[in-house]
């Protein structure tokens, strides 16, 4: 298995439509896509491209109306919430927005301990769970002692963020979806999570997908790009190769719209 | 040197939240902005910038409050004003302010020539209908938009188009200073392009005079305004020429800012992003050392300690740290 | 949640309303503890018995008597027996024989009745009067003359034995007793209704029945519409489409007319407080269903949910932990609203004889329609009806209060 690429998770033709009739909306248009596994993919569209509805498609989070997600070369199956279970132990997600992530209610320790129930914890001494979740905590830099008992309003955005990969390193998926990880976060905050995910996928090996609008970071975290628009996947390939010479009108147009730092941004082509 | 179109001394604006606390949102801030001139405002969010672009304008609502300094809008000091008179006689005609979510402040009931109509009109009274019209008609032209976008209601126009129609709208009355914040963050890409071009074209034809542009997006700012001042926790940290603010940044709050900068451009993936550790102080009980020392891989123990003042390194370049440029080009040549 | 609600009591609104309600609850809960009257007895033989303070007269006889003399007592005593009207005639004869309008003052009874003494003639022929109305005069003239009369009053027995009055007792007109001397007194501060019924110990009563009726019928319509929303809103899809036709019917047929059809079928013997309390319960839930299910909806796709989901929690557990919480305020909200509604929904199916039976209990809504079929709005009863409405306002007022101080501190839009 090891150094053998194979795709992970894939889909052929998914479609998602919402709506009857007249009011029929099509989000997910017929899309194909093969995500290798220790890969990290970025799907990039602008808003309204069905990026996010194609990522809680392939959270298995709502279903899809047409087509077939493959995991690990079978069709996927969640027919049942005990099927569910399996499939969300092996793909787990980060949400863009932390503030609202967390359930206001709860203390930020049962985020963890969901976490450590989820992999078959539930029978461990409280000593262990403890020593658990302070490992997790260590990994992003977060103390455990500070946090525990603390509600997740009494954190700031960063940190809010950085339990979230706390959370995963502690359930250890297959896949991670990242759907928008940083853009409610701020610059000197971003460089940071992103840090941590990276660490952590470099550690775990797990394929990892950022669902993003930022083709800056796209270029920069991911090794296969996919480009999407209004429902489909425009193009995809290698980062370099879809951000250095994109083939498609789309792609080019969304590149050379995005303001550059070293090369002239050409104001003149709007 | 150029007429000084904005100059702004120590101002100092302050929020009394519900339970009756002083947040010092802008403290002592000085800028200058010349005629012709655009100068950008960068921050995290929450370190005072939009709050900036509110106190700017002169005309304070709770629970946002004046409490120092001074703003002289080419020649005439604002500050101190009747908030009335100053909604009469400065917003529109002197200074014009587009927050983030302008677009959303059309009217839906509305053609878009009747919410010109009543700006006009608000301001001359006399102007007939027809004039009005012209005038529209001539800088939607000038601007690029089309005329046929007046006799529209705001739901027909795309978002970009909306947004690009407020621009046009309030600075209908050609004022000295125009003041931007994230104009654009909230469209796509390209709408975001078309923003920005409009905004340089209101600089290059002359509707404008200066322009005060806020945005957390770096790209954009460098490619937007003539200088840079980077906002730390309601204090200007550093000021300089946009190439010198993005390349070559002397604070080290700057510098851990503009080393997160990600564009995709060819060689970029790998570059190893700067990470700033720590969360910004509370402004509720602000520190009274460096504001960044917590934060500050570079901090002694003196910059908790005593208040740091701006240094000037000529050139219009100034920065807020108790290091020299040189102690400061020699730290981060070893770091 | 002990901040919550530190928030709540700093809202002054929230307070406010609170303290009334606070006051009704507690009258209601103590003031059956000092008046041990049953609230429907019986106590005055006659209909509408004005407010005020009633002492025994026989037992007034027996007690001591003291003799106060005061000088404006006879004054009082005529003028108390002098009504408007009168007055009036009285002006009207004068100003007729040649009296000048500056001289008299019908306000000062003991200047009017000098005149009226000084020039009253029966004889006397005034131009256009009717006979009656002379006659009018006559009477008049008579009654004064015993008013103003300064003998006592002979108090007799009739002794059997001798078929004689016997002279017992004379009540001189300057004797007084002493009201804390006299065995039998009653006040009844808002008067009796059309049975006789004390109307302050059945309004107490009345209130706390009718609050109960509120509390059973809102906790019903919150509790159906609580989890009807919760379902349609979470589980979405088919089971949503079913709510929702059955709430969309329940917003086509006025729930009030369904509330009187269903009083109605019932039957007059089966309708207890509670009974109705359930049917209002029954047929009010259709908003809060509503309003539930749009906010689970907008909860449904925030990421904390779909968190939840991936950590493998199940629909019970996401409802209860991930949904409920966020709504609990809004639900609050909502049943203080139901609850003073179905306060008044009760009043008003009462008002039309389709509330409770009336022979055990008595709710706000029945005291107005006894008052209302006793026409005391039009005889001017004003004790039997206005002070019920006053609580029927008061109750609703408070509660309305207590949402919009609680909505103030739980909607962040609203702060100040």
């Amino acid at each position: 298995m090891l150094n053998e690429r194979f795709p992970i998770l894939s889909g052929k033709g998914v479609t998602k439509i919402f709506g009857l009739g007249r009011q029929k909306t099509v989000a997910v248009d017929h899309v194909d896509f093969n995500f290798y596994a220790g890969e990290i993919i970025s799907i990039v569209g602008e808003s309204g491209s069905g990026k996010t509805t194609l990522a809680k498609m392939l959270l298995g989070l709502i279903s899809h109306t047409e087509g077939d997600i493959f995991y690990h070369e079978k069709k996927r199956d969640i027919s049942s919430q005990k099927k569910k279970q399996e499939y969300w132990k092996g793909i787990q997600a980060i949400f863009q927005d932390p503030f609202s992530s967390y359930n206001i209610f709860n203390k930020i320790d049962s985020v963890l301990l969901d976490c450590i129930y989820m992999r078959g914890g539930r029978g461990l001494p409280h000593a262990k769970k403890v020593e658990l979740m302070t490992e997790a905590c260590s990994f992003v830099n977060l103390k455990f002692e500070e946090l525990t008992n603390k509600y997740p309003f009494e954190l700031s955005g960063g940190q809010m963020q950085r339990l979230m990969i706390a959370r995963i390193f502690l359930l250890k998926p297959k896949i991670l979806l990242a759907d928008e990880p940083t853009s409610m976060i701020d610059a000197s905050s971003r460089a940071t999570i992103l840090d941590y995910l990276l660490k952590l996928r470099s550690e775990t090996g797990m394929t990892t997908i950022f669902i993003t609008h930022d083709i800056g970071l796209a270029y920069y975290v991911s090794d296969t790009v996919y480009i999407m628009e209004r429902g489909k996947f425009v193009e995809h390939g290698s980062a370099d190769e879809v951000i250095l010479t994109p083939r498609n009108e789309y792609t080019k147009r969304l590149i050379s719209d995005v303001p550059k730092i070293y090369e002239e941004w050409d104001l003149s082509t709007v | 040197m150029a007429k000084v179109m904005l100059e702004v001394r120590e101002l100092t604006t302050k929020y009394i939240t519900r339970f009756r606390e002083d947040v010092y949102a802008v403290d002592h801030v000085s800028l200058k902005v010349e005629e012709g001139k655009s100068l950008g405002i960068a921050g995290e969010s929450g370190c005072g910038k939009s709050t900036l672009a509110l106190s700017l304008m002169g005309y304070y609502f709770p629970p946002l409050h004046y409490t120092s300094g001074e703003i002289i809008i080419d020649g005439h000091t604002i500050s101190g004003m009747n908030a009335d008179d100053v909604r009469r006689s400065i917003l529109g005609k002197e200074i014009a302010y587009i927050p983030q979510a302008a677009m959303n402040a059309l009217n839906p009931t509305q053609k878009i020539i009747h919410f010109i109509e009543d700006v006009i009109q608000a301001h001359n009274p006399k102007t007939t209908k027809k004039e009005i019209y012209e005038l529209a008609r001539e800088r939607f032209e000038l601007l690029g938009l089309p005329a046929s976008v007046l006799q529209r209601y705001p739901v027909e126009l795309s978002g970009g188009m909306k947004q690009r129609t407020v621009i046009a709208v309030s600075v209908i009355l050609g004022p000295k200073v125009l003041i931007a914040d994230e104009p654009s963050s909230a469209l796509d890409v390209t709408s975001q392009k078309m923003v920005i071009k409009m905004l340089r074209d209101l600089m290059e034809k002359g509707i404008i005079k200066s322009m005060i542009f806020i945005t957390h997006e770096l790209p954009l700012l460098y490619n937007v305004t003539d200088d840079i001042m980077v906002m730390y926790a309601g204090q200007i940290v550093e000021k300089a020429g946009a190439h010198k603010a993005v390349f070559d940044p002397l604070h080290p709050y700057s510098k851990g800012l503009m080393g997160s900068i990600i564009v995709p451009e060819q060689g970029l993936r790998n570059v190893k992003l700067t990470a700033i550790p720590g969360v910004p102080p509370n402004l509720k009980k602000p520190p009274s050392g460096c504001r960044f020392a917590e934060r500050c891989q570079y901090a002694k123990p003196e910059c908790k300690a005593i208040s740091i003042g701006m240094r000037d390194v000529g050139e219009g370049r100034t920065y807020r740290c108790i290091f020299t440029e040189q102690e400061l080009r020699e730290v981060y040549k070893n770091a | 949640m002990k901040h919550t609600i530190q928030q709540v009591f700093r809202s002054g609104k929230f307070v406010f309303g609170f303290a009334i309600f606070a006051a009704v609850l507690l009258i209601v809960i103590f003031y059956p503890l000092i008046i041990t009257d049953g609230p429907l007895s019986i106590i005055g033989q006659g209909t509408f018995f004005p407010p005020g303070i009633y002492v025994n007269v026989y037992d007034s006889m027996s007690s001591t008597v003291y003799t106060l003399n005061l000088d404006d007592a006879a004054a009082k005593r005529i003028a108390s027996k002098l009504n408007e009207d009168d007055r009036l005639a009285l002006k009207e004869w004068l100003m007729a024989a040649g009296v000048s309008e500056a001289e008299i003052d019908t306000t000062d009874t003991q200047k009017l009745l000098d005149l009226w003494v000084n020039n009253y003639d029966s004889k006397k022929s005034i131009p256009g009067m009717t006979n009656a109305k002379r006659n009018y005069y006559v009477r008049l003239n008579t009654a004064l003359k015993g008013l103003m009369a300064t003998e006592g009053v002979t108090v007799s027995q009739f002794n059997l034995q001798t078929q004689t009055l016997e002279e017992v007792d004379a009540v001189e007109q300057s004797d007084f007793v002493n009201i804390t001397e006299v065995a039998n007194m009653r006040v009844l501060p808002l008067g009796t209704d059309n049975f006789g019924r004390d109307v302050l110990t059945e309004l107490v009563a009345a209130t706390a029945v009718s609050l109960k009726i509120g509390f059973v019928a809102g906790i019903i319509a919150t509790l159906i519409g609580l989890t009807l929303g919760l379902l349609g809103g979470y589980v979405g899809g088919i089971v949503d489409d079913i709510i929702m036709f059955i709430t969309n019917l329940f917003i086509v047929i006025p729930s009030f007319v369904l509330l009187i059809l269903i009083s109605f079928s019932i039957g007059q013997e089966q309708r207890g407080a509670v009974t109705i309390a359930v049917v209002i319960g029954f047929t009010s839930w259709v908003w809060t269903a509503r309003a539930v299910r749009s906010q689970v909806i907008s909860l449904r796709n925030r990421d904390h949910v779909n968190l939840s989901k991936l950590s493998g929690h199940s629909l019970v557990h996401i409802i209860l932990s991930d949904i409920l919480p966020y709504i609990a305020s809004y639900v609050i909200m909502a049943l203080i609203l139901q609850i003073s509604s179905g306060i008044l929904a009760e009043a008003s199916l009462s008002i039309l004889g389709l509330g409770p039976r009336t022979t055990e209990v008595p709710t706000l809504g029945l005291m107005m329609n006894w008052a209302m079929i006793y026409q005391a709005q039009i005889l001017g009863k004003w004790w039997a009806y206005l002070p019920v409405l006053v609580t029927i306002a008061l109750i609703t007022f408070s509660m309305n209060l207590m949402n919009t101080g609680l909505d103030q501190v739980f909607n962040p839009a609203l702060r100040d």
